[in-house]
């Protein structure tokens, strides 16, 4: 890969993630900016103007950001990690400029403060409630001044409170007793406590309304129960929510945003406005239907507190900004038009800004319930960003439709002039005439080509569509031209709904994959969600169409869904038969038509099911029995009988990862010829299951088990018969285990406790029943049967080969290029710690190699052995790229034999080809066709003249 | 001679009297003053001996010819151990042309042997030396091809393209979604 080839086939994109928290910058005259923090654990600098950008940090996977500030007006301030690291971030570019380390012993809520006016001494102070300490840091360098233990006191601080040069933290132990502890904020000495027990236990976070005054809802969530401090000591009222409205009965819920003197309460679907007055006592000040959101107060220099609240109408939002003392008056009302398919807001933030008429005008930043982002200011959607594409959970591939005949693709073509302008600057560049401008314009054209963004399928096979499915139940289709979204669905199913109370997307499966049908129907995919964590959560199925993103059913089910097995059987539409397993052991199979049931019952007794239980250390095998015996008659139920279990002994091997083929793996020969003509037959069996097994000490972090604890004991299993065909044990060894498995191969990698090292092991399956196949005649008369149907209860004679070798990175991804018929040599594609994904040839993992390999062995390809893989810095395909917080790499076949699509995500998002043994059956993406027209019509003309002068020199040989 | 030539000449041979039958079945004497034995030696003899000479000539020819092939083998075999026994470009050259021009000759054994033909000569013993000879070109050559690797003599050379064995069970399934 050239630096002039960056772009042309590959793209990347950035994001950040749901938005936690929000501040916005725009008090000096340099660029406005938004800082945020995500739920992906990013922190990020936001350009107001555009939404782009401008600097972003990826923390670690378990370094959640529990607190975003601004310090001394220059210093971004994160708290993460349960309130254990605090860093200080500069806040133009983003560079650190200090981090420190929190030292506590239990785990605790975490509170991120830093008052104004506050100094001990010279420095200005960052308090910090993490891990069950107080801690107070300097702003200017990190340190920590003093320290304040409140363990012994078991409270569970909710909140800190400044009052001068006093500190006072406030919080409950148990859920009934209300502590303040006030201390002395240069030292962190404990001047003077109180405690109180309240009548009742209490629901939910302490909200607080002012700077001494809290509420809480009682267990109960009938009472709103108001907290007073005033100089340490504490004061309590109660007040029953039927006090402030007649209809009561739903559940109350305090809305958590922060308003002097106010607080939010939503019971039923409305929200209530409460006023908390000096003297302790709530006063209803109003009511607001179909409310979404309210944001936190802002304060405006003329002394007043606005705060906006969001209301919900078909596809608009009303966008109200009150102040807080004055609730007649509107500071802003507007009207936004909305796409629906971004949800509801879930959050609000809003800033201010002056006006040229010297008056305030009001910027919002919601958050939607798909996760995206989106600035409104002045009634329109200034920007908006797609930061739900930051947590996709599955990822599949669809064709784009068939071209049809007579379907005008204008818009997108080019005309013949711009196309022969293209085409003669590329002579020019390949004619070494190209001025500089001429060579950014054919940059420039190569990188804007409007052929790989068509919307229909090409000849290639490179412009596809990537349907991904993302954590906040939306679906997406990216191009793979060009990654722009081509259509979104935010699915109804996967909204939260008082039924459906935390909806969860788990799956994309390929639905309906028409052939036969390509012009008349469309493809479609198959969405499974789940109402809830629990696996006896309410499932729901979605199907939505590929090329419009329509949903074009849904289902309820009534049963739960454990698994989901797509069958290898189609319909006579081209639907694919799957059966799906709930929690209590029954097979259901959808699609419910009487033609499934024909096919389903023709291959009844060819279709097995595995389970895997990992926390018991159980493998099963099941084969299907008859329909359910249930009370309601249901053909399209299953019961199923345990053929085989493989039990793993729980005080030696503990399940870590499993891993089997990928279902549409195409393999091109049953083959491998060895070495002298040597032929081996691959174990092609797709009813494999590879199963990596630590010592149970050994199976938690790296170095938390010595090396004689420690084993790794993977095995083989075929998931037909349950039989074992390989067991291999790693001394010494421990996870992580990430593997693939391909073909007869399977590829793992894992860390070395004695030598202190990662390793990548290959395991490679022979099938040696079928090595007695060496008489030549029968294959030149074709007398063979290798390719007759198989069996699994055929026993077969499985002979493996396997190799270790050391590797530099840890991994976070493991993923194998796949082509169309499976000819092209393979390539691993290694998904690093440092969010980078390594292209290593499948040569380098192939258990032949020797130290001194013979002259027939070098010739064949097979690299002599050395101890480590090597890393290649060219290998990675992400160039200089990276894919920030990357979860997964997903490979899908073009048509060209040569090539394969690679899609990493995380965080970021990148798309790219790949051609393992170069791109042999095309030419290559700048092939100057131009100059070979050019050529040709020069040959030609230079056959012309040679003639000509070939007949006169003839005709005057015959006159002399 | 050759005013009498012209006049028979227009229409063609009419008849011809062979002088050269030297048969001694006739009983008349000789004339007065004729002498048989100069005349014999000066015309029939020379003719018979210019025959036979061309006889001679013409079986000589077509045995040189059937051994050309002998020298052609010699330099193929020199140039095919210079080759080397990989496969590239030059060695792919020299064995497709070892195993063309015996197979060319081989098509135009009649032609070769066409100027040569004669009723007094015997060609099937030089035909078929030729044929060994190029027979043994291409036994050549094919050994050689076989020593590039490139005759499937082996079970690796026919399994290579043999599609995977369709299975007749189906398994799924795994870990419970999450």
């Amino acid at each position: 890969l050239y630096e002039d080839q960056v772009g042309l086939m590959d793209w990347h994109q950035q994001y950040i993630g749901k938005v936690k928290h929000a501040l916005f910058h725009t008090q000096k005259s340099g660029r406005k900016r938004v800082l945020v923090s995500t739920e992906e654990n990013v922190v990020a600098s936001l350009d107001l103007r555009r939404g782009e950008i401008f600097w972003r940090h990826v923390l670690g996977t378990n370094d959640v950001v529990d607190g975003l500030d601004i310090a001394l007006g220059k210093y971004v301030i994160t708290l993460s990690s349960d309130g254990s690291i605090l860093r200080a971030w500069n806040l133009p570019d983003g560079q650190m400029v200090w981090e420190s380390f929190l030292q506590g012993s239990v785990a605790s809520k975490s509170i991120l403060y830093i008052p104004k006016n506050l100094k001990a001494d010279k420095d200005d102070l960052i308090l910090v409630f993490g891990k069950g300490c107080l801690h107070a840091v300097s702003s200017i360098d990190g340190e920590v001044l003093w320290k304040k233990d409140f363990v012994g006191e078991s409270i569970e601080v909710n909140h800190i409170i400044q009052s001068t040069d006093e500190i006072y933290v406030a919080g409950f132990v148990g859920s009934s007793k209300f502590y303040v502890y006030g201390l002395n904020a240069k030292n962190g000495e404990l001047l003077k406590n109180d405690h109180k027990a309240l009548p009742c236990d209490t629901f939910g976070e302490l909200l607080s309304v002012s700077g001494d005054k809290f509420v809480v809802l009682d267990k109960t969530r009938s009472k709103i129960l108001t907290i007073n401090i005033k100089n340490g000591e504490i004061s309590y009222k109660q007040k029953p929510i039927s006090d402030l409205i007649e209809d009561s009965s739903g559940q109350a819920v305090i809305l958590p945003s922060r308003l002097p003197e106010l607080f939010a309460l939503r019971i039923n679907s409305h929200v209530l406005l409460i006023k908390v007055t000096n003297e302790g006592e709530l006063v209803l000040v109003d009511k607001i239907n179909n409310a979404a959101a309210v944001s936190d107060a802002l304060s405006i220099p003329e002394g007043q507190h606005a705060f906006a609240f969001v209301q919900h109408e078909d596809s608009k939002i009303h966008l109200f900004v009150k102040d807080v003392n004055d609730w007649n008056g509107d500071l802003l009302k507007e009207r936004v038009v909305i796409d629906h398919q971004r949800g509801n807001v879930d959050k609000i933030f809003i800033n201010n800004y002056v006006r040229t008429d010297r008056s305030y005008g009001f910027r919002a930043l919601m958050v939607m319930e798909d996760h995206s982002l989106l600035l409104v200011q002045q009634g329109e959607i200034v920007w908006s960003r797609e930061d739900g594409l930051a947590s996709v959970v599955d990822v599949t591939a669809s064709e784009l439709p068939v071209e049809k005949e007579g379907v005008s693709v204008a818009k997108v073509e080019q005309n013949l002039f711009e196309w022969l302008k293209g085409h003669v600057l590329k002579l020019k560049g390949t004619l070494m005439i190209a001025s500089a401008e001429d060579v950014v314009a054919i940059q420039a054209l190569r990188l804007r080509s409007s052929e790989k963004s068509k919307m229909t399928r090409d000849h290639n096979g490179f412009r596809k569509l990537l349907i991904v499915l993302t954590r906040a139940g939306k679906v997406f289709a990216l191009h793979t031209g060009d990654g722009r979204v081509v259509w979104s669905i935010l699915l109804h199913t996967l909204r939260k709904t008082e039924v459906c109370e935390h909806p969860i997307g788990l799956n994309i499966y390929q639905w309906q994959v028409p052939h036969h049908h390509a012009l008349d129907e469309n493809p479609s995919i198959l969405v499974v969600g789940r109402c809830g964590p629990s696996l006896a959560a309410p499932s729901v199925l979605s199907f939505i169409d590929a090329y419009t993103g329509k949903e074009l059913n849904s289902l309820s089910l009534a049963h739960t869904v454990a698994q989901v097995i797509p069958l290898p059987y189609t319909d006579s539409t081209e639907q694919r038969l799957h059966l799906i397993i709930d929690i209590n052991r029954y097979a259901y199979l959808y699609p419910r038509t009487s033609e499934a049931i024909g096919i389903l019952q023709r291959e009844f007794s060819n279709v097995y099911w595995y389970s895997v239980d990992a926390d018991n250390g159980v493998i099963r095998g099941h084969a299907l029995k008859s329909n359910c015996i249930h009370k309601v008659v249901d053909e399209y139920c299953f019961d199923f009988r345990n053929l085989w279990s493989i039990v793993f002994p729980s005080e030696s091997e503990k399940i870590i990862a499993t891993v089997t083929r990928k279902s549409n793996e195409v393999v091109h020969t049953q083959a491998k010829v060895m070495t002298d003509h040597d032929v081996m037959y691959k174990y092609v069996s797709k009813n494999v299951l590879f199963v990596a097994n630590a010592a149970p000490k050994a199976s938690g972090e790296i170095g938390t088990a010595t090396p004689e604890e420690a084993s790794l004991v993977i095995y083989i299993i075929d998931t037909v018969t349950g039989r074992i065909l390989h067991r291999m044990t790693h001394h010494g060894c421990q996870g992580p285990v990430h593997a693939v498995f391909s073909e007869n191969w399977v590829v793992y990698h894992y860390f070395n406790l004695r030598a202190h090292r990662y390793e990548m092991s290959v395991v490679e399956v022979y099938d040696q029943s079928r090595a007695d196949n060496k008489d030549v005649w029968k294959f030149v008369l074709g007398k063979h049967n290798l390719t007759s149907p198989i069996s699994s209860y055929y026993r077969a004679e499985v002979v493996t080969k396997s190799q270790s070798y050391f590797f530099t990175h840890s991994v976070k991804a493991i993923e194998v290029t796949s082509t169309a018929k499976g000819i092209t040599s393979k390539q691993l594609l290694i998904g690093t710690i440092g969010d980078q994904v390594l292209a290593l040839d499948k040569r380098f993992l192939d258990p032949r190699r020797t130290l001194n390999p013979s002259q027939a062995e070098k010739e064949e390809g097979i690299i002599p052995l050395t101890d480590s893989l090597p890393i290649i810095s060219q290998s990675y395909i992400t160039h200089s790229l990276k894919v920030e917080g990357l979860r997964g790499i997903v490979t899908v076949p073009a048509k060209l034999e040569s090539t394969s699509l690679v899609f990493a995500y995380g965080v970021d998002l990148f798309f790219t080809q790949i051609a393992p043994s170069r791109t042999y059956d095309s030419l290559t993406e700048d092939f100057s066709y131009a100059l070979l027209l050019l050529t040709i019509v020069a040959l030609v003309a230079a056959i012309f003249v040679t003639w000509v002068l070939s007949q006169r020199k003839d005709l005057q040989e015959k006159w002399r | 001679m050759e005013k009498g030539k012209g006049v028979m000449g227009s229409g063609g041979r009419r008849w011809g009297v062979d002088f050269s039958d030297n048969s001694t079945s006739r009983d008349i004497p000789d004339p007065p003053g004729f002498s048989r034995a100069s005349l014999d030696q000066d015309d029939s003899t020379l003719s018979r001996q210019k025959k036979d000479a061309e006889s001679n000539w013409k079986a000589q020819k077509a045995w040189e010819v059937a051994q050309a092939p002998m020298k052609n083998l010699l330099m193929m075999g020199f140039m095919m151990w210079m080759a080397g026994s990989t496969v590239h470009l030059f060695s792919i050259g020299i064995t497709f042309s070892a195993l063309w021009q015996p197979i060319s000759a081989l098509q135009s054994v009649g032609k070769m042997f066409e100027p040569y033909k004669d009723n007094k000569v015997e060609l099937l013993g030089p035909k078929l030396l030729f044929i060994a000879l190029n027979l043994g070109g291409l036994a050549l050559g094919v050994w050689k091809l076989n020593a590039l690797g490139l005759l499937p003599t082996h079970t690796s050379d026919w399994v290579s393209s043999l599609a995977p064995a369709q299975e007749v069970e189906f398994s799924g399934g795994g870990v419970n979604l999450g």
